[in-house]
């Protein structure tokens, strides 16, 4: 895309480019279906539409948040003081205990949200693709407004892909399905269906 | 090297500034101050440290709900009806509750958490529950294999309880090998007598607790008991009783028969005593002095396999065989029965099949 290669220095540009960005963590490098990041939880909470939305909404927020926190820890700190190779565990602590800070403020404050996004948040502080999108925005060196689209995006892709499969899920649960292949089994050949289908977005960005 | 020092510090510290975030906000955040919690439209009323779930606080109160598996949310059985400050039910109770529960407003105490000031009912006995300082006063001997003892109470010194309730026994360490274990037995004494406790027991060949009562206890050994539990009691209608009940299972019904001796009760009361053989059969004299006190209560002890040598001229067979042969419809009757889990499926199968409605059906099941 033309867009993509000009300048970026602009503040217009930038955000055209986290829009693009945004986009691309949806669809064409969706982190779940492209990268295969964040599979447990993608697997074993995808029996009904209701606990995937929640699931995927709270992706999104974690998701969204972290990668700007992390991403201000990493070049504000780490990169300035020659440290950079702390960044995993630091990554993993600053996730860590901002899913605990939120939890409690949800907990608190809304005990409706609490019970549809909150009691998700414990599963999520060790999901991979919450660390992987984190990484994926240093090594690719994003920009913090880029960074904002990335994340997001990233969310939104995983909360696509695990929707999508709870609503599959709940339609085959009355098929026969060969007793070997049930559960995890089933669900895997179906994410992989699901990862083919997504190729065909290749080549929309470039 | 001062580099890397200063590496690990840094690291360190901004680990440790997270936490100290993390454990502030709680102080902050999970504060929720002094709530009140309402029991029984006012009956009572708690001022309690918010935060933790409904069952613990009610503990730390000394209002004992039911609870088998500690308050894991496994078991369902510490339902009790929130009627203001629980939110909607949680995604952990809707397994538990049927239509009806959910409408009633019914939730599992151990899920729910104290977050404001709450309204909630429990049934009514789980206040008067305590736990008493005993000591054994007398032994009766009733049959070859069945004891009546009396526990003086001490501290406290009167339980006020209905008859058909039970408590629940503390059988200590007695030897080696045993451990602590508490037992539930039907209260059998006058509830006006209520500075004592009777209880019938029947020996258990090997039981934990039946043995240490048998062959350990003595009188004026002290004892512990909970209760007064358990809503199994007479109904306030009118309407003619049948009793089933063999063995122990008897205890409830002396209790509640002192209750309509006191009560100059007139409701029809006919109380089917089974036995394997005669030398199961007891208290006929307590039982001649019901029938004389109350006029519409009657006896009819029934025995399965009498003897020849016996000179059995009661009733003989199965006790609801018995029933059956008296009564062809007791769609106007309640039924109360105590008793062996099959005992009472026996029975309520027969009392239903004569007429009785499912829900007129009243029993204790020994677990």
């Amino acid at each position: 895309m033309i867009l993509l290669a000009a300048n970026t220095s602009s503040i217009g540009s930038e955000v055209w480019m986290a829009v693009v960005t945004c986009f691309a963590a949806i669809f064409t490098q969706n982190i779940l279906l492209s990268y295969f990041l964040g599979m447990c939880s993608f697997i074993s909470v995808s029996r009904e539409v209701k606990t995937a939305v929640g699931l995927g909404a709270a992706v999104v927020f974690v998701m969204t948040a972290t990668t700007i926190l992390n991403w201000m820890a990493y070049w504000w700190v780490l990169v300035p003081l020659n440290l950079e190779f702390y960044k995993y565990i630091l990554f993993i602590i600053i996730i860590a205990a901002f899913v605990q800070l939120i939890e409690m403020i949800i907990d608190r404050y809304s005990p409706a949200l609490y019970q549809n996004l909150g009691i998700f948040l414990p599963l999520i502080t060790v999901n991979c693709a919450i660390l992987g999108a984190v990484l994926w925005m240093v090594i690719r060196e994003y920009s913090l407004i880029v960074t904002v689209g990335f994340g997001f995006g990233s969310g939104v892709g995983w909360m696509m892909a695990i929707v999508a499969m709870a609503g599959i899920r709940q339609r085959i649960d009355e098929s026969k399905i060969p007793a070997g292949l049930r559960g995890p089994g089933i669900t895997l050949i179906i994410a992989g269906i699901m990862a083919l289908a997504f190729v065909g977005f290749t080549g929309v960005l470039q | 090297m001062m580099g890397f020092i200063f590496s690990v510090l840094l690291l360190s510290g901004i680990a440790a500034g997270l936490a100290l975030i993390l454990v502030i906000s709680e102080k902050v955040i999970q504060n929720y101050g002094s709530c009140k919690i309402t029991l029984n439209k006012g009956k009572k009323e708690l001022t309690v440290e918010g935060g933790k779930p409904l069952l613990t606080t009610l503990k730390e109160q000394k209002i004992f709900l039911p609870s088998a598996c500690g308050g894991r949310g496994t078991c369902g059985v510490c339902k009790c009806r929130v009627l203001e400050g629980a939110g909607t039910l949680l995604p952990t109770e809707t397994p538990y509750m049927n239509d009806k529960e959910r409408k009633e407003g019914i939730r599992l105490a151990c899920q729910v958490k104290v977050r404001n000031d709450m309204e909630i009912e429990i049934p009514a006995f789980l206040f008067a529950i305590q736990q008493y300082q005993a000591k054994l006063a007398a032994v009766e001997d009733l049959t070859y294999d069945m004891k009546r003892f009396r526990f003086e109470l001490l501290e406290p010194d009167r339980m006020d309880f209905i008859a058909g309730q039970y408590v629940q026994i503390t059988c200590p360490a007695y030897k080696k090998g045993v451990d602590e274990v508490s037992r539930a037995y039907s209260i059998a004494s006058d509830p006006q007598d209520n500075h004592f406790v009777e209880l019938i027991v029947r020996r258990v060949p090997n039981g934990i607790c039946t043995t240490w009562m048998f062959d350990y206890l003595k009188a004026g050994q002290s004892v512990q008991l909970t209760g007064p539990y358990g809503e199994f009691r007479m109904s306030d209608a009118q309407a003619p009783m049948i009793f089933i009940a063999g063995g122990s299972g008897m205890a409830p019904f002396v209790s509640i028969l002192h209750q309509m001796r006191h009560a100059g009760s007139t409701r029809k009361a006919d109380y089917f005593f089974g036995g394997n053989s005669v030398r199961d059969l007891c208290l006929g004299q307590q039982m001649a002095e019901f029938e004389k006190a109350i006029p519409s209560f009657k006896f009819n002890p029934v025995v399965a396999r009498p003897q020849p040598e016996d000179n059995w001229s009661g009733q003989a067979g199965l006790v609801t065989e018995a029933v059956k042969r008296q009564y062809s419809d007791l769609s106007g009757h309640e039924g109360y029965l105590c008793g062996s889990p099959g005992m009472i499926d026996a029975s309520i199968k027969v009392l239903v099949g004569l007429g009785m409605p499912q829900d007129k059906v009243y029993y204790d099941k020994f677990a």
